[in-house]
């Protein structure tokens, strides 16, 4: 189908068209829901589009793919079916009018539309942290960017951002990109981390920063940034103790033009939240059922949006998992609840989603884990399920289905997850 | 007798295993720590000639960004990849690339080809 919004009235709009949006589209469309795609970029795809490294779809395609080759699959998929899809447009008010209608008001291009939905899922995906809530405070001159924003300048638009380039972070994107910028041309003068381990994959630790020979200074924080002529010039870094707090006389001046804050993601909620969503304090995301249905009847979230992913494989599965849930509410009238449970963390979980069960569908739990262990158990306790773990890190995201045949035996209206030690 | 023991983490998959290689006379003696047979073979190779897959971008003419990405088909000698990737930032080719498109048949003679892995439409003019 060419670009276009064609209808007064859909089953259901998918707002964000990267891949949990895409995703959720075509499998909305596949159960016979009349869908429109929003989205704000030019071109659909979102962010994978400028992740032209591999390491995409091993889950779900049982392929190493890059970023394009793996959401092109899902674009080739959608330009050949009858959804809607709109670029370039931005939906900027969102209204609850009842469980079956919602208003949407949504800019393009061309003009301002009002459109009503039946359902929505959020796929809006995430932003990245930015310097001042890393408490890097002060003067703005050029050459402060996210790890995200420097992405889309190099691997998009060909421009670099500089030549002698400082990383704050070492969340993978920050370690991907320490490797683009080497294979650039430009030094990558350290990855200061604040944690005492890195906080992105190891693999990624040693093809990215090993094979470069980039240092990564763990325990350390940017203090300040200097200038010169409007531009940065220098960064001042420090050796933190336990608490995060600089030890004294460990201060160093790092030379550097360009500094890049690769500092991790939070969902997007705005939206969410004006619509009435509830959002959860740990995952930052809005709070919802295992339909990954927010607390606003009809509504729904998937990929970043819902929770920080580590694989764009989730966040397609919690796109499939929302459209499947979208064609049931359209059908049956809304998501009935047999009985509200409420999901708790119990020791050493740190976020789980989701947080509340209808106990009416299989249950897909996504969580990660305060601290880094070996040999644990991961218990469901009212459940009395217990599943053997080799080691837990906060930095690979546990993820469990149970089934509705197991979830029914519950008797608690809690269902509280947790990791112990064996033995 | 030269005996040397290398420490590598494995990036076959995101589990990132941390695998312990001894090696005598510059024959492997034992291999340890991996968790599957890719692991093994990924130990085997990187102790002796580690390869990368070179992802990159080259610049295209006429088309709706102004780069177009990039990928090895195979990989390459690790100690080759700054000067693969110099050699594509001299390349660029004409929109439009489809993913899969051939960029470069032989690069720097390794016996790799670079190919296309985002589709680049041609510029739609104004009207």
């Amino acid at each position: 189908m060419p670009e276009g919004i064609t209808s007064r009235s859909y089953d259901v709009v998918v707002i964000g068209g990267g891949p949990a949006g895409l995703a959720a589209a075509i499998k909305a469309w596949e159960k016979g829901l009349r869908t429109l795609v929003v989205e704000t970029r030019d071109r659909l795809g979102g962010i994978p589009l400028q992740c032209i490294h591999l390491g995409f779809g091993i889950h779900y395609f049982k392929e190493d793919l890059t970023g394009p080759e793996f959401v092109y699959r899902f674009i080739d998929k959608l330009i050949g079916t009858y959804i809607d899809y709109t670029v370039k447009s931005y939906v900027n008010k969102a209204l609850y009018i009842s469980p079956f209608e919602k208003k949407l008001e949504i800019i393009t291009p061309r003009n301002t539309e009002v459109i009503e939905t039946k359902t929505i899922i959020y796929t809006a995906g995430a932003r990245e942290r930015t310097r001042y809530e890393i408490g890097i405070t002060g003067p703005n001159p050029a050459g402060i960017m996210t790890a995200g924003e420097a992405q889309t300048l190099m691997d998009m638009y060909g421009v670099m951002p500089g030549k002698k380039i400082l990383i704050v972070g070492s969340g993978d994107v920050g370690l991907i990109m320490a490797r683009r910028f080497v294979l650039e041309g430009a030094e990558v003068v350290g990855v200061v981390e604040i944690l005492p381990y890195p906080s992105g994959l190891m693999r990624n630790v040693q093809q990215c920063l090993i094979d470069y020979g980039i240092p990564l200074l763990l325990s350390h924080m940017v203090t300040a940034v200097k200038q010169r002529d409007g531009r940065v010039s220098s960064a001042i870094v420090v050796e933190v103790d336990e608490n995060f707090k600089p030890k004294p006389g460990t201060e160093q001046e790092i030379e550097c033009d360009t500094i890049v804050i690769a500092t991790g993601l939070r969902p997007r909620t705005k939206l969410l939240e004006e619509l009435g969503a509830r959002i959860d304090p740990r995952t930052k995301g809005p709070v919802v059922n295992e339909y990954y249905e927010t607390t606003v009847p009809g509504v729904f979230a998937a990929g970043n949006a819902l929770i920080i992913n580590d694989y764009v494989d989730y966040a397609v599965e919690q796109g499939e998992i929302a459209a499947e849930a979208a064609a049931k509410y359209v059908s049956e009238k809304g998501i009935k609840i047999k009985k509200p449970v409420q999901v708790e963390l119990g020791r050493n979980m740190r976020l789980i989603v989701p947080q509340i069960l209808t106990l009416t569908n299989d249950a897909l739990f996504y969580g990660r884990v305060a601290k880094p262990e070996e040999n644990v158990w991961l218990i469901f306790r009212e459940l009395g399920i217990q599943i053997p773990q080799l080691k837990v890190l906060p930095s690979i995201m546990i993820r469990q289905k149970i089934r509705l045949d197991k979830l029914e035996e519950l008797i608690d209206s809690k269902l509280t997850i947790e990791v112990i030690p064996r033995g | 007798m030269a005996r040397q023991v290398k420490k590598i983490i494995c990036i076959v998959c995101p589990r990132g295993c941390e695998i312990t290689v001894e090696i005598e006379d510059g024959e492997i003696k034992s291999i340890k720590g991996y968790t599957c047979p890719l692991g093994k073979k990924y130990a085997e190779k990187e102790v002796v000639n580690p390869e990368r897959i070179l992802m990159s971008v080259v610049k295209c003419i006429n088309g709706d960004l102004p780069v177009v990405s990039v990928k090895t088909s195979k990989p390459i000698p690790l100690s080759m990849m700054k000067k693969a990737s110099k050699a594509l930032s001299d390349v660029s080719v004409e929109a439009p690339v489809k993913i899969g498109d051939k960029i470069i048949d032989n690069l720097l003679d390794l016996g790799v080809e670079v190919v296309a892995t985002r589709p680049c439409n041609e510029e739609r003019r104004a009207e």
